[in-house]
Order: structure tokens, then C-alpha cells, then sequence
């Protein structure tokens, strides 16, 4: 079984994890002027990263609350985690959030 | 609306009934207790803490006992908050007139779970059948608290004694968490049976 590092409760079991998909997905500050395409392309476009990939988790059967992971996506490794609204070192320029959208 | 009084039935009345002595491990149930949960901003904490009468973990997962009562910190802003055998109606009427002017949240969870014990030489080891969490004493001392899994189910795991241990679960779960956990003390001698 994988331990994760929760940010609050330290390393604990995989099983007590919920996926909680691709992290610095910022929501529109506007979505009112968005036409329907780019509205889509933020509800429903996502990375498939083969590789290093930046992704919410939720600690549910623990201290229930939602961070962000790091993880190579080919070795399952998790690189790090760090808490929302946290910006770690080692978030590389490409992979920081884009303007109303998702990571490129 | 007049108030209809409904007795609260505790849902391991049933099962606790009759099982094994096994002193390497007993189950013993807990008597009800009036139970919320808190969420606040940092304003708030003290102030909760001062009508609950007793100081509010800043540390997650830990908990802190006075009396009767006990406030585990679950969350890194969220408390369990337990009044043994207390009307929650009095405490939620406290609790809540002294927060009114604070961003907070309080909810009457009492009649969500019931808890029980398990103490004994073995209870670390009869949880660790079900429970994915190192429990030696190092990784899980006296004094702690955690939300975790036993078995398929949620419960919250504290430790009070160096042996002893509390699951709260919730009352759809509890005869699962309990059977799964009376079965694996079986395989220590029982003294004797009651019925």
C-alpha cells in the first residue's frame, strides 16, 4: 500500500484517500463572458500527463481536507504535496495555473 | 409543537449482548453522549472553547479531555466536540448563543454514532486486522485522535490508555466495525460465557 503525505496528518495510508483530479484548474473570474467552447474547455478539458502531473487529493478518511500532489504519473511516485493555495518550489513555471483555464 | 420523547436506543445494545470474555482484548460498549461538530475561523476557537469548557486541540488529531467532555480536533479547523451522558440541547443552546456573532458552524451530530472500547494487552494488535495505521505507541500515543478506516468503515480512533482505545462509528456501521472486531479476538482464549 502507497503512503501519501498528508500536508495536516503526516504519511498515511493510500486507502484513506480520495482522488480529487487535476489541481491549478482556476475557475473564470467571469464565466459570463466565456462562449460556450471555453466554458467547456474548463468544465471538461483536462491534462492526460505522461509524467509529472499536479493533482488534488482529499485526505476523506482522515482529516477531510482537500491538497495538492505531485506524482509521476508512469512510476506512480509522489514527488510532493503541499496545501491549497500553497505555490511549493516545486511547481516548475509550465505547470503553474494558466489565466482562466487549465495547465498547458 | 409539542415534543415527542423517543428513547435513544444504542445500535451495539443488540450485539454487545452475550459475547466472549477475552481479556487479551474486551469490547465494551460507551454510555451515549451529546456530540457536535464545530468548524469556525480562528476568532471563533477560543470562544467555543470557553463555553464548551475545555481548551480546543490546536494540533490535528489530537484531543483534550475535561470532565465529562472531550474535544478532538479531527481537522485543522474542525472539532468533534462529546458531553458524556449530557442533554445536547443545552449545550448546543449554550454553544450556539455564545458563537452567534462569529463565522462558524455547529451541528448536533449525537444521534450519528455510538462508540465503544477496546482494551486490553491485545487491542493493538485485534485493530490492526481491520486498521491501515501504524498504532505503536510511537506513531499513535496516548491522547491521539484520528479519523480513519476499520475494515470498509469510517469510524474516529482515539487512544486513551496506553491499551485502550475508542472507536466512534456510525450507527449503520457499528455492528460491522464491532462483529469484524469480536471475531478477530476469537482467537484468544475466552473465560467464559454469558448469556
Amino acid at each position: 500500500m502507497l503512503l501519501i503525505k498528508c500536508p495536516f496528518c503526516g504519511p498515511r495510508p493510500e486507502i484513506e484517500f480520495a482522488y480529487g483530479g487535476q489541481a491549478h484548474i482556476e475557475r473564470p473570474k467571469d464565466p459570463m463572458s466565456l462562449d460556450d467552447e471555453a466554458w467547456a474547455e474548463y468544465l471538461y478539458i483536462r491534462n492526460n500527463t505522461r509524467g509529472v502531473h499536479s493533482e488534488r487529493w482529499r485526505h476523506i478518511n482522515g482529516c477531510a481536507r482537500f491538497f495538492n500532489v505531485r506524482r509521476d504519473t508512469i512510476s506512480d511516485e509522489i514527488l510532493v504535496t503541499y496545501k491549497v493555495g500553497e505555490a511549493p518550489d516545486a511547481v516548475p513555471e509550465k505547470d503553474r495555473p494558466t489565466k482562466g483555464g487549465a495547465v498547458r | 409543537m409539542g415534543r415527542t420523547a423517543v428513547a435513544r436506543v444504542n445500535s451495539l445494545a443488540q450485539i454487545s449482548r452475550g459475547g466472549p470474555e477475552v481479556a487479551e482484548a474486551s469490547l465494551s460498549v460507551l454510555p451515549d453522549a451529546a456530540k457536535f461538530v464545530f468548524r469556525g475561523r480562528p476568532s471563533s476557537w477560543p470562544v467555543a472553547a470557553e463555553a464548551f469548557g475545555v481548551e480546543l486541540p490546536q494540533a490535528v488529531n489530537r484531543f483534550s479531555v475535561k470532565g465529562g467532555r472531550k474535544a478532538y480536533c479531527v481537522g485543522p479547523d474542525e472539532w468533534l466536540l462529546e458531553a458524556v451522558g449530557e442533554d445536547p440541547g443545552e449545550i448546543f443552546h449554550k454553544l450556539s448563543e455564545s458563537l452567534a456573532s462569529h463565522s462558524c458552524s455547529l451541528v448536533d451530530v449525537s444521534h450519528r454514532s455510538d462508540t465503544f472500547e477496546i482494551g486490553g494487552t491485545r487491542s493493538e494488535y485485534v485493530l490492526s486486522h481491520g486498521c491501515p495505521l501504524d498504532l505503536s505507541e510511537q506513531q499513535f500515543p496516548v491522547g491521539m485522535c484520528t479519523r480513519t478506516l476499520i475494515g470498509k468503515s469510517p469510524v474516529i480512533l482515539s487512544r486513551t490508555e496506553r491499551a485502550v482505545f475508542q472507536i466512534d462509528v456510525w450507527r449503520s456501521f457499528s455492528s460491522y466495525v464491532w462483529g469484524l472486531l469480536d471475531e478477530v479476538r476469537r482467537e484468544f482464549p475466552s473465560r467464559s460465557r454469558q448469556m
